[in-house]
């Protein structure tokens, strides 16, 4: 099915079943324990054998030996993988650290050794009796302060329209900050794991904890130098990805590289201290912002310079992504530079781009607001574009950032005439409130399905994940809608290779592409039954399907289709983005300066709502991490050793749920009919765009501290509160 | 883990002597802290005697009009029971601020004390660490190395480590004593002040018992009154390490007692600075972080427990 115009009227206009608040239709197997994870598929295949890896402890250099003979005769094991035994594998999809093989080391973790053992226990205590030797290259230089002052400046802009500086030697007011955000960890509950089974060297089935069946079916083909058409994934259930698992990762290439030795399955789990320093995670970002304005409040120049780092032909975090999009201005100069650091390899995290993005743009927002005397939401509205920034041939499909800030503030009860920072107080606590606006693309992928009635029941088969977010569910929800059906009559089967190829889970497209994919499957199912029934139009209703004469009811038929939504090319003539507002109230201690965020509202304009149950849920998960990127995540370099130090779970802190208070979410009544036929947009990344920027804001209005480094820790601000 | 031998005790005196006696041999109760260590072989005993089953789980009252915790009882328990809740509120208050109710469940009162640090640099068995590894350095006093949690104070060159109990810095403030038996039968009384050693030249050394000393019990003083609180402050709301804890007894003529958790190798506390609550914060502070040598890291920690204690005095 091709979507080659703007949807007019659909069958979601009337929407019985999509966009009505639904459970989890997974939920049960879920809360019982019987949602079958990657690691405990103990019963998919017999002999499954335990593998632990090994990861390097320095952060470049070589491997100049590996003793593993103590390990190689240890209790239980039965085959050792060393690094030094295997030529480098080839790089899979957007990798650019090689995850096995070869002597040479890239960063700290890299998984260098894989010991195979009749059990866990075994597999680990063999592992600690390898011995490596390295040759360490000279430390390298981890500043990124000082890569932006050197790489500032260069290159041609990614985005450039007017004069710039003349905008800023005539504005009425100027703001030139320069911000910092760490690097953060995906740290999802169920951590990177596998089960492969490549026992005789030909076909791979490989069970795993994966966002994106198809991507990284073709990157293990690549990597270990095989026919795709080998290979058979299954990834039904995923403990959370957050982007850390839309690649390929080291879990997976052990197993099977673990599999072909030991001549049997092989299960492979990312111990948690070495998931920060093994797996991807979102760069740290050094950005400057300069926002030029006019005595009116609009803007005139938006100057954003940004540097993350990467290794070689890595990709970074583009701090500037949302720049050139999310508010006019008359003139724009937007860079970002990626500094080469041999650390962990720095890929997407939910949002990535905004997510590090907004946290430094809408502190600069605020600035500004407070330079111009004008209440930040005001300020916000002032400056909102229908049409792209730098080009007003190009319109947003669907945009209502304005609705957001307004509807937002009316539900918040925020106070438009501002109280002087640090002029509220309860008790030993000074009380603030910050507001944020939120920006996220809608991109859309090809997604297919298959629809079929099968023994009284209709069932979706696609490779589509569910990581958590409710694909399961919303699919269902779609299907039954299109079919005229109930929810209760549909079966869903997800992650699986077998089925047929879909969006994946990644970016916020997910739900829209794979949604639609289903849609396109169960209209070519409907079309196939009208052929088949040789009816003229007929109507799909309450578990019927009438026409002319005919009334049979549905699920007595049998039969099947196939189909996948492609995006036309007329989607080029718009700008899609889903947009939001974020509200915070925080109290600051006055005394210890420990910050505790006392309610959170977000208001989401994302199109049509599938279900508002699931997304709500992703848009307070969405919250939550972006409070923990406001006060307290960060992976704690070590610029001695080129690694992050505080690899585990006591020492990198995701927020709690002592942390997070009251949260409300609000979704607009929006419909985008450029973004898909179904009038939806994405929500998972929306949630967490701009949350951290609002609390930031939220603790200079209770202190009157203004804080561009995050995490926004009690100690950045000890100095600087009222003396005791 | 390492593989290791294992038996149940069933006496305390031939708990010790088997302690001392078999090489590379640990005790083990709760497990809370010592297992993970096992897991990630920072500890590799090569037997573990079990002293679950030795009893001394009760709370019994002394002659002085004290109590006598047994070494078993559960940190849940020791912070429910009625009297610690109406005589020595401050242990109550830093034993619910640590961990999560479920290894409180678990956690024993001996084995709090004998909880290692949570440094990284001890946790990662590829670092430098004189704790883990004596000889080979201290990964976090290297120019660039993460220090933030890190010890300010009773540290030395060799290790700048924290001792991360709660409950530890409450029973300092109440002059708690430990209670052991020793390999040769015989029992020893050990205020807490000497129970933790500073690391000087030997940071692998934390304790002052002796090889298979085994705590029977900790004995709290009789109740000294007072208004006691427990401020423990991090970077989140709950389940974390402290930066900087602040226990206080403070009593209605202004004088009292003052105990920091998260600055030092053990529960830190002075008589020069009890002696100048009277005076305020800043003094008290002063006093009892003279000497005090942090890293760039985490200077801010002197400044953190001085207003910690004074938003607590301001209650008090």
């Amino acid at each position: 099915m091709q979507f080659n115009a703007p949807a007019g009227t659909t069958l979601f206009d009337d929407a019985k079943v999509v966009g009505r608040a639904h459970t989890r239709i997974d939920g049960p197997l879920k809360v019982t324990g019987t949602a079958p994870y990657a690691y405990e598929r103990h019963d998919v295949v017999a002999g499954q054998l335990y593998g632990y890896p090994l990861g390097a402890t320095i952060a470049h250099g070589r491997i100049t030996a590996m003793e593993t003979e103590a390990a190689r005769t240890a209790p239980g094991v039965r085959a050792i993988i060393s690094t030094l035994d295997v030529e480098p594998l080839g790089l899979g999809m957007m990798n650019v650290a090689r995850l096995f093989g070869g002597a040479e080391v890239m960063h700290y973790h890299q998984a260098i050794a894989l010991v195979v053992a009749d059990s866990f226990e075994e597999a680990r205590a063999a592992s600690a009796l390898i011995r490596v030797t390295y040759e360490a290259d000279a430390p390298a230089d981890y500043d990124l302060h000082a890569a932006f002052a050197r790489l500032e400046g260069s290159g041609e802009p990614d985005t450039a329209y007017g004069d710039v500086d003349e905008a800023f030697r005539t504005a009425a007011a100027v703001t030139d900050q320069m911000y910092h955000t760490p690097g953060q960890s995906h740290q999802m509950m169920e951590p990177f794991a596998s089960i492969v089974d490549w026992s005789d060297g030909g076909g791979l089935t490989g069970w795993i904890s994966n966002q994106m069946i198809n991507w990284t079916r073709g990157s293990l083909a690549t990597t270990l130098g095989i026919d795709k058409e080998r290979i058979r994934i299954e990834s039904p259930y995923v403990g959370g990805g957050f982007g850390g698992k839309l690649w390929l990762r080291a879990d997976t290439v052990l197993a099977a590289l673990g599999s072909r030795a030991a001549k049997a399955p092989v299960k492979v789990a990312l111990p948690r201290p070495m998931m920060m320093n093994n797996a991807t995670h979102r760069s740290a970002t050094v950005q400057r912002i300069r926002l030029a304005a006019n005595a009116d409040g609009t803007l005139k120049a938006i100057w954003h310079e940004n540097v993350s780092y990467g290794l070689p032909g890595g990709r970074g975090e583009n701090g500037t992504a949302q720049t050139p999009f999310f508010y006019g201005s008359e003139t724009m100069r937007v860079k970002t530079h990626m500094a080469e650091m041999p650390l962990p390899e720095s890929a997407d995290m939910r949002a990535p781009g905004e997510g590090a993005g907004l946290m430094a743009l809408e502190i600069a927002m605020d600035e500004m607001a407070e330079a111009l005397s004008m209440d930040p939401v005001a300020f916000r509205v002032a400056n909102d574009t229908q049409v792209t920034p730098g080009n007003p041939d190009l319109p947003f499909s669907d945009r209502h950032f304005v609705e957001c800030l307004t509807r937002g503030a009316e539900a918040f009860g925020w106070d438009a005439t501002r109280p002087a920072p640090g002029s509220r107080r309860d008790g030993d606590w000074l009380i603030g409130q910050g507001v944020a606006g939120a920006f996220r693309g809608a991109l859309t992928l090809p997604s297919g399905a298959r629809a079929a009635i099968e023994d009284g029941k209709l069932v979706i088969e696609t490779d589509m994940t569910d990581i958590g977010t409710g694909s399961y569910t919303i699919l269902a929800q779609t299907a039954a809608e299109v079919m005229g059906l109930t929810v209760d009559d549909v079966i869903v089967r997800l992650g699986n290779s077998a089925y047929p190829v879909s969006s994946g889970s990644g970016g916020q497209f997910g739900a829209v592409s794979s949604s639609t994919g289903v849609y396109a499957a169960c209209m070519a199912l409907r079309a196939r039954i009208a052929e088949e029934l040789q009816l003229d139009a007929p109507v799909f209703a309450k578990g019927r399907v009438r026409g002319g004469t005919t009334d049979r009811a549905l699920l007595e038929l049998t039969t099947e289709a196939v189909e996948a939504i492609e995006w036309g090319d007329f989607m080029e003539g718009f700008q899609k983005a889903t947009f939001g507002a974020h509200f915070v109230e925080v109290g600051v201690n006055a005394y210890t300066g420990e910050t505790r965020v006392r309610r959170m509202l977000a208001v989401c304009d994302a199109g049509r709502i599938l279900n508002p149950t699931t997304a709500r849920s992703q848009v307070i998960g969405g919250m939550v991490m972006g409070v923990g990127a406001a006060l307290s995540e960060e992976m704690a370099l070590d610029a001695a050793r080129g690694m992050f130090a505080n690899h585990d779970l006591a020492g990198y802190e995701v927020a709690v749920h002592a942390d997070i208070p009251e949260q409300e979410v609000i979704f607009l009544d929006t419909l985008d009919p450029v973004a898909s036929p179904l009038k939806a947009k994405g929500v998972g990344e929306l949630g967490l765009c701009g949350v951290a920027a609002a609390v930031a804001n939220a603790m200079y209005n209770a202190t009157g501290i203004r804080l561009r480094d995050y995490p926004l820790t009690l100690d950045k601000m000890l100095d600087y509160l009222p003396a005791v | 883990m390492r593989a290791f031998s294992y038996e149940k005790a069933t006496d305390p005196a031939a708990a010790a002597a088997r302690a001392a006696e078999v090489p590379g041999a640990k005790f083990i109760a709760g497990g809370t802290n010592l297992l993970d260590l096992m897991k990630l072989e920072i500890e590799a005993p090569a037997h573990l005697i079990d002293v679950q089953g030795l009893g001394f789980d009760e709370i019994t009252a002394t002659d002085e009009g004290g109590l006598r915790i047994g070494t078993l009882v559960t940190n849940t328990a020791l912070a429910a029971d009625a009297r610690v809740r109406r005589d020595y509120p401050v242990l109550t208050r830093a034993i619910v601020a640590g961990a999560s109710g479920q290894l409180r469940n678990k956690a024993t009162t001996g084995g709090n004390l004998l909880q290692r640090t949570r440094c990284p640099y001890f946790y990662d068995t590829a670092m430098p660490c004189n704790k883990r590894a004596p000889g080979t350095g201290c990964g976090a006093l290297t120019t660039g190395a993460f220090s933030r949690q890190l010890g300010i104070i009773g540290t030395s060159d060799a290790c700048i480590a924290t001792h991360p109990s709660d409950m530890a810095v409450a029973l300092r403030a109440l002059d708690a004593v430990v209670e052991t038996v020793t390999p040769s039968g015989m029992t020893r009384r050990i205020a807490l002040e000497e129970f933790h050693r500073l690391p000087g030249e030997t940071p692998d050394q934390e304790t002052a018992l002796m090889p298979g000393e085994l705590i029977t019990h900790v004995t709290l003083p009789a109740p000294v009154g007072g208004r006691q609180s427990y401020h423990k402050v991090r970077d989140r709301a709950s389940y974390a390490f402290a930066l900087v804890s602040v226990a206080l007894i403070r009593q209605a003529d202004g004088s009292g007692r003052v105990a920091l958790g998260g600055v030092a190798p053990k529960p830190w506390r002075s008589a020069a600075a009890d002696a100048q609550l009277p005076n305020g914060a800043r003094a008290v502070i002063a006093a009892l972080l003279e000497g005090a040598r942090p890293t760039e890291e985490n200077a801010f920690k002197i400044t953190l427990a001085e207003r910690t204690l004074a938003a607590m005095l301001k209650e008090a």
